[in-house]
């Protein structure tokens, strides 16, 4: 209808004049062009500043280069490399997995747990929800600086509110055991932007499914996993999905806080991309790391797009049915 | 027929049962009046959990260099040393030229991701044309690229174009629709808007960019808030491309800047100044929070629900 209302026009208009107008003076052709002006920056963009870098970046992970000397091609011996002869590339890929388990399932679970509690209607929620949200927007450097001394062992917050009650805390991020659950600790003050999704997710929720469980003699411990739970799986999913992403590519942290200490500890991998990259002039190597890191990322991604069959409830899904 | 003795049985019976059912209420009420409260407390505690840093912050931000290292902590410095903020902001590190630089940035790149990606994203959600969907799907595909594995040749590609230590390279690629996320968000909005509005815009002789322009803009606020809060956000606090690029002082962005000012202020330890100038860097996001704060709730759960 749309489109027959808007084509009418031309076609006419070259009838009665008894020309054969040419493709882009059709109407379609002129919405071809018309589609094609509006995306063309895109397509530039896309074509300078992703497609060429991604191609090049595939050469380039198959060469030996320090931005100086021409590439040399050293075919997947990159790749061999990180894997059986760089202990630290081995190394930040258990920091990040370590950091990975730690931050993703509490951040989850945190993150549900408060949205749960404001969920219960309860007064002032726009204050809380306000506290609990502000962390997570501000992030970066201020933030990196900010917790660097929160962590601090002698001044810092954590271990200042410890020495009250006469406990000594750990060294935190001084501490090669402890630096990670330090960071982890630090992702779970930046829980507000998925918790604000689980609030959305709950409060959209209908009523009538409690109410129907309530009749049917449904506790509230029922009523949570049976309903609540089920309800919010696709949110959750939206959740993990992001948040195995993000966890992967954390990067400021490491570099403002420990540049990668104590003793490596917290060598992340795009921490240790970077220097690769732009300390060590790696230029190859560090290319074929990327690589590996988008490999690992689609992997995770796939497993859990995988999985979501099996425990994220659709309700268009049964509705289709 | 009943009794009177029957009657006076069944009624107190009635009553036993009565005030049975009311012991039952007000017992549900009270156990619904703590489970609120414990609510509460739970909800303060994380609260305070929650701002502790920023308190943290904000105090030492106007303490001395000595009183800042003190234990116990003082929450409320003994005087306020409000000239932290200006030895940090006007100090040896010209934090004046990092707020234009980002500034510049920021805003620019604001311009692209609401605008050039809006009419992107309305070409791909309204204007028939051969291979439209492939295209959508090749701009949904670099949304799982991760931005890592572009940094080498990006790098390399900046250096041949003279755009090291430069802001071109920060700003240029976000005027070309640079984020895929924002041009599937506006499409995803625009599709909700009824085609009848276009039909008559046509039939009043608008053409396609008159009805992007007349039509499809201004019933779109809510997305275009929603974009320009998480550009602002997004570019402001962004870190690995700059510091990359950036390499002289005159050409920081305020993250940078903040950075470099850390490495300077090591040396003396003078972490009031310190705390000052991370909050300085911070408060953009935290004003623009709170002005776009109703609109932000409603624009995050948008973007993460669709």
């Amino acid at each position: 209808m749309a489109e027959t209302l808007y084509s009418a026009k031309p076609i006419a208009a070259s009838q009665v004049g008894g020309v054969r107008s040419r493709w882009w003076q059709k109407p379609a052709g002129k919405d071809t062009l018309i589609f094609y002006a509006c995306i063309s920056p895109w397509i530039v963009g896309f074509l300078v500043f992703t497609l060429g870098p991604m191609l090049a970046s595939i050469y380039f992970s198959m060469t030996s280069w320090d931005l100086i000397n021409p590439p040399k091609f050293v075919a997947l011996r990159n790749f061999s490399r990180l894997f059986t002869k760089d202990p630290l590339f081995l190394k930040s890929l258990w920091v990040t997995t370590y950091y990975t388990l730690g931050s993703v399932p509490l951040g989850l679970i945190v993150g549900l747990l408060i949205a749960l509690l404001m969920n219960a209607r309860v007064k002032g929620m726009t204050v809380f929800r306000t506290i609990y949200y502000l962390p997570s927007v501000v992030s970066g450097v201020a933030v990196a600086l900010l917790w660097q001394w929160v962590f601090n062992p002698q001044m810092g917050v954590i271990n200042g509110i410890l020495w009250l009650f006469k406990i000594h805390g750990p060294g935190w991020i001084y501490d090669e055991n402890w630096v990670i659950p330090s960071f982890i600790i630090m992702s779970l003050w930046g829980v507000g932007g998925s918790m604000i999704i689980y609030l959305a997710s709950l409060q959209g929720v209908p009523t009538d499914l409690y109410e129907a469980a309530s009749i049917d003699g449904a506790d509230s411990k029922r009523r949570f996993f049976s309903i609540t739970i089920p309800m919010i799986t696709p949110v959750l999913f939206f959740n993990l999905i992001m948040g195995l992403i993000g966890s992967f590519q954390v990067f400021t942290q490491g570099l403002v806080m420990t540049s990668g200490g104590p003793n490596n500890a917290s060598l992340f991998f795009v921490l240790y991309l970077y220097r690769n990259a732009f300390q060590y002039f790696k230029m190859g190597y560090a290319a074929a790391m990327a690589w590996v890191l988008f490999i690992i990322i689609m992997v995770l991604t796939l497993l859990v797009f995988r999985s979501s069959s099996w425990w994220v409830y659709y309700e268009s899904e049964v509705k289709g049915r | 027929m009943a009794t009177s003795s029957d009657m006076v049985a069944s009624s107190r019976a009635e009553m036993a049962r009565l005030s049975y059912a009311e012991g039952r209420k007000r017992a549900a009420k009270r156990r619904r009046l703590l489970g609120r409260a414990l609510i509460y407390v739970v909800l303060v505690a994380g609260a305070v959990l929650f701002m502790i840093p920023f308190a943290w912050m904000v105090s030492t931000s106007l303490k001395t260099k000595a009183e800042a290292m003190l234990l116990p902590i003082r929450w409320i410095p003994s005087h306020f040393i409000w000239s932290n903020y200006v030895n940090a902001l006007f100090g040896p590190v010209k934090f004046v030229v990092f707020y234009k630089n980002s500034l510049i940035v920021v805003l620019t790149d604001l311009l692209g991701d609401v605008f050039v990606c809006a009419l992107v994203g309305y070409a791909f959600a309204r204007i028939p044309a051969p291979g439209r969907n492939v295209l959508f799907l090749l701009v949904l595909s670099t949304m799982m690229l991760p931005e890592q594995v572009l940094l080498v040749p990006t790098y390399v590609l900046y250096k041949y174009l003279h755009w090291i230590d430069r802001l071109y390279g920060l700003i240029v690629p976000n005027l070309l629709a640079g984020s895929a996320f924002y041009i599937f968000l506006f499409r995803q909005f625009f599709q909700t808007i009824h085609l009848e509005l276009d039909d008559s815009a046509r039939i009043d002789g608008c053409g396609r960019l008159g009805i992007f322009r007349h039509i499809i803009l201004p019933l779109s606020r809510p997305v275009m808030v929603t974009v320009a809060i998480l550009s602002f956000f997004g570019h402001w606090n962004s870190f690995l491309w700059p510091v990359i690029l950036l390499k002289s002082e005159q050409n920081y962005t305020v993250a940078i800047g903040l950075r470099f000012f850390q490495s300077f202020m090591t040396e003396s330890a003078n972490l009031p100044l310190l705390m000052a100038a991370s909050i300085a860097a911070l408060l953009p996001c935290v004003i623009m929070f709170f002005v776009s704060q109703r609109y932000f709730v409603q624009g995050i759960v948008f973007t993460g629900i669709k």
